[in-house]
């Protein structure tokens, strides 16, 4: 017998977001996945509303880039509009408190702002609702329960269920994004309310400076069998090890530079 | 009994014309307004139809002959016989000239009936078959009721049952020749043909040597007007009656490559298609080659159907629905233009699949493939490939281009296009650096400021993100002062010389091989002796049938010392490398690689080189695996064989910088 599945409210929280290369605004990578993830649930259970929320300033770059949301086909998105460094986390959760929706997806973090990735355990938190990061997939939704498949590393998922309603958050493991088209995103409404307006004091306490790439450890692989060479190839790199050289002359730090690059083979 | 019959049944099949007529010229009113100077068209028709037309036509002499004969003479025997047998006006001269004019309409006719005994392919059947049989019906029938006017016969000849028989032709010839004509036979042709020159949507085309391929822009800042054609009705006017006047005489689907590579698209098809929905109905009764489909044979005809007011594209394509037309089909075109080039009722094919892919790009997102990701890349990055906007001249690091910025004022603006980022084509710019300076030439780059032209995402219907481009580009172009643009790549020539002045940009643009033709001739450049083998040249759609320059390239071959061994398709009906419109991103399966097909016409000539001139034919051309022939550039080559001039050679030598880099500094 086919389970009894019923539409539901599912609002998606977005941001603007960043292109890693140019830095222009955009629609989020995460953000979108979580959009289209939505709109999947729609097609899956007829009667499913989706609804689009954002928090924060309006401008004309903000503008165009949440309008890349509203590009994948939807008509409308309620702009919670706030002060540029006001904390978008109370207005939200007042927000969704008051619309009462059964699901919230969000991407797991920003790119740009803080992008800390704790603006859906904050939510969750505020609002008393159980949380699931890291979603593949929803598999099903009945009576108020959600089916929901967690992605892990290395390609494991865990089946998870969930009592509605509940937040959950995307990053790369949810189907890509589809196309974002001009003239739905030009036709379509930003719905602005004024949201209340608290300034973010804890951000504003923050130095914020360019990121820098990290150093990538090289792994080494000394394996004998192909099955060795394929766990290693597989498994994650692993840390360890290291010192961290404090107060130390020019000379002892170059020397403990060749030292390290002497034992890791680099030098020979 | 003839004399009062003819009258009746001559204008009763005008009048039944008249009212066909009318309702097609109202099936193409469904279509959107197009600002065309109508009685200006008329009275330019006939030059348009005698010249243009007629130049087309002329590729196929036999044809040509035949068409002239077997219209000619049915334009002139319609008209005389109006006025011999409908106004009664039974004059031997006029009768003598109808005897004339219905004959050479036979002999033509006799013709057209021996190129429908083994038609080739690209020709439809169906009522196409008969309408030899009605030509012949109607001259033979004119023919003979004629020679009782001229006195050859007496009046009452013959029994009244020959003269029902002699009824019966001319009823069978004017039913298929002036009622058909205006109720969507085959002779629809004439009658929208004719109406379809005169009201041209690019009237600039015509004329000696004219010629009119910018894609129109689209109106962004009325948010009314529609973006790209959703339904036939979204299209022009004139562009559903150029649809109609379509001969089906299959040149587009001979020559084009799309089709011949098995992919999902025959032009003929497809206007055919357009034809059905400003109609309404299904393709059932469409009789020549269908879409081809892979390893099926074909698309099967009738299960498309349209509406003037229902989706040339199925909606959906989640749920597999038909419409009019599949979308695969409008993604195959690489925008090569060898269908308009070569069609006898000048239709454009390309504005047509652009105008619907501008739809599916545009309103619906539906971009296939790579389609997505390249325009994101595109409005992320100013370039397809998603590549750092500052890494443009990382390719030139050691070449110390000037730049245009520092200089504020060259003579010639080397415009580097999305080649810069492909390590293959950075060896053409290295190349033609190394040119430019042998020669002297004052000359710089935009650098790290260039953006992409827009080609790619117009041709995938992305209007808004190329007029972004455009208008970026224009506004950075005017900061600065330059004589002219040279480029390497024959789609941002294209674009930036024909496309861009709707926007507002105006600029003298050139191939490099229009510009090394020139520099040689000035004798600024001086070539070693060509010591390789065999070399053809492949035409650029982009450059050739989209601009016309198919001497330059071959002048500057010449030059080096090379004679070409053409192609069977060279010049206007070369064959397209498969690397334009996008086609490589929205890489649509078919049977075979055009790029494989476009070497295996290379490897027919004997050439053991193949030169180029274009990023995009290099690249698809060098793509093809155990080809037998290499790929060079004309800048390329023209650099290898570089020499130091004769002294006193150069034209200005006294222009010359002092401590100007030579050319073998450079590389």
């Amino acid at each position: 017998m086919q389970p009894e599945q019923q539409g539901i409210e599912v609002a998606v929280l977005v941001s603007v977001g960043r292109h890693p290369i140019t830095g222009r605004a955009r629609r989020a990578d995460q953000d979108a996945r979580g959009l289209e993830l939505a709109l999947g649930l729609e097609r899956q259970l007829p009667g499913s509303r989706v609804s689009l929320l954002h928090a924060g300033p309006r401008g004309e770059e903000s503008e165009s880039a949440l309008r890349g949301y509203l590009g994948m086909g939807l008509e409308r998105l309620t702009l919670l509009e706030q002060a540029e460094g006001s904390d978008a986390i109370p207005a939200l959760a007042e927000h969704l408190a008051a619309a009462a929706p059964q699901l919230v997806i969000t991407g797991a973090r920003a790119e740009r702002g803080e992008g800390s990735g704790l603006l859906p355990y904050a939510l969750a938190e505020r609002l008393g609702w159980p949380l699931v990061n890291g979603l593949a997939a929803v598999e099903s939704i009945e009576n108020g329960v959600a089916t929901l498949l967690q992605a892990l590393p290395r390609g494991q998922r865990r089946r998870l269920k969930v009592r509605l309603p509940a937040i959950v958050s995307v990053d790369g493991a949810t189907p890509v994004a589809r196309q974002s088209a001009f003239g739905p995103a030009r036709r379509a409404e930003l719905v602005a309310t004024s949201a209340p307006a608290e300034a973010d004091r804890e951000l504003a306490e923050w130095q914020l400076a360019p990121a820098r790439k990290r150093p990538k450890r090289l792994k080494i692989i000394k394996a004998a069998s192909a099955r060795d060479r394929f766990k290693a190839a597989a498994a994650k790199a692993e840390g360890g090890g290291g010192q961290v050289l404090k107060g130390v002359s020019a000379e002892q730090g170059a020397e403990a530079i060749l030292k390290l690059l002497n034992e890791e083979g680099v030098l020979r | 009994m003839l004399d009062t019959l003819l009258p009746i049944l001559i204008f009763s099949a005008l009048a039944l014309a008249a009212i066909g007529a009318v309702r097609r010229v109202r099936l193409w009113r469904q279509g959107r307004p197009s600002a065309v100077p109508l009685l200006k068209g008329l009275a330019a028709l006939p030059r348009r139809y005698l010249v243009d037309l007629h130049h087309v036509v002329e590729r196929d002499k036999v044809m040509s002959n035949t068409h002239v004969a077997t219209a000619g003479g049915f334009v002139a025997a319609a008209v005389l016989m109006i006025l011999v047998h409908g106004l009664g006006l039974a004059n031997p001269i006029l009768g003598g000239l109808l005897l004339a004019a219905s004959a050479t309409m036979f002999v033509g006719s006799c013709f057209v009936a021996r190129r429908r005994r083994n038609p080739p392919a690209r020709l439809s059947k169906g009522p196409w078959m008969r309408l030899p049989k009605s030509l012949m019906a109607f001259s033979v029938g004119v023919f003979l009721i004629t020679l009782p006017t001229v006195g050859i016969l007496p009046a009452d000849a013959g029994h009244w049952l020959l003269a029902l028989v002699l009824s019966a032709l001319v009823v069978w010839g004017l039913g298929e020749l002036v009622f058909g004509m205006a109720w969507g036979g085959p002779m629809k042709h004439a009658f929208a043909g004719a109406l379809h020159l005169a009201f041209h949507r690019r009237a600039e085309r015509f004329g000696e040597g004219n010629r009119s391929t910018g894609l129109k822009a689209l109106d962004l800042e009325d948010e009314a007007a529609p973006l790209g054609v959703e339904k036939p009705a979204d299209f022009t006017w004139n562009q559903l009656l150029g649809f109609d006047a379509c001969v089906q005489c299959g040149r587009c689907e001979a020559v084009c490559p799309a089709f011949a590579a098995g992919q999902p698209l025959n032009p003929k098809k497809l206007i055919q298609d357009m034809v059905v929905g400003l109609a309404g109905g299904s393709d059932a009764k469409y009789a020549g080659s269908p879409h081809p489909s892979q390893g099926l044979g074909g698309k099967p005809v009738g299960e498309h159907f349209g509406a003037p007011h229902g989706p040339i594209v199925a909606p959906d394509p989640m749920t597999g629905g038909k419409a009019l037309v599949d979308a695969e089909t409008l993604w195959s075109c690489t925008t090569c233009r060898a269908c308009v080039e070569e069609c006898p009722m000048m239709i454009e094919h390309v504005d047509a699949i652009v105008d619907m892919r501008r739809h599916l790009t545009l309103e619906r997102g539906q971009t296939p493939n790579k389609g997505a990701e390249v325009l994101d890349n595109l409005i992320a990055t100013d370039n397809p490939g998603g590549f750092a906007p500052g890494s443009r001249l990382h390719w030139a690091a050691d070449l110390d281009l000037p730049l245009i910025a520092d200089l504020q004022q060259v003579d010639v603006l080397l415009w580097l296009g999305d080649g810069a980022f492909d390590m293959r084509n950075q060896r053409t710019l290295r190349a033609l650096v190394k040119v430019l300076r042998a020669a002297e030439v004052d000359f710089a780059v935009l650098g790290n400021e260039e953006r992409d032209s827009g080609d790619v995402a117009r041709r995938l219907g992305d209007e808004a993100t190329f007029q972004s481009l455009a208008k970026r580009n224009i506004a950075t172009l005017s900061q600065y002062r330059f004589l002219r643009i040279v480029t390497c790549d024959p789609h941002s020539f294209h674009v930036l010389s024909n496309e861009y002045g709707e926007l507002g940009g105006h600029y003298t643009v050139f191939h490099h091989s229009t510009f090394i033709a020139e520099l040689y001739d000035a004798g600024r450049l001086a070539f070693a002796p060509w010591k390789g083998g065999k070399v053809t040249y492949h035409d650029p759609c982009y450059l050739g049938r989209y601009n016309g320059e198919y001497e330059a390239p071959r002048n500057v071959l010449k030059a080096l010392g090379i004679e070409v061994k053409e192609m069977e398709r060279s010049g206007f009906r070369s064959r397209c490398c498969g690397g334009g419109g996008g086609a490589p991103i929205t890489d649509i399966p078919g049977e075979r690689r055009i790029p494989d097909m476009r070497m295996n016409d290379v490897k027919e000539s004997g050439a053991e080189l193949v030169a180029v001139g274009c990023p995009q034919c290099t690249a698809m051309l060098e793509g093809v695996v155990d080809a037998s022939a290499e790929v060079r550039d004309i800048a390329e080559l023209v650099a290898d064989a570089l020499v130091m001039r004769p002294a006193g050679g150069a034209v200005d030598a006294t222009r010359r910088p002092a401590g100007k880099t030579t050319a073998e500094e450079v590389i």
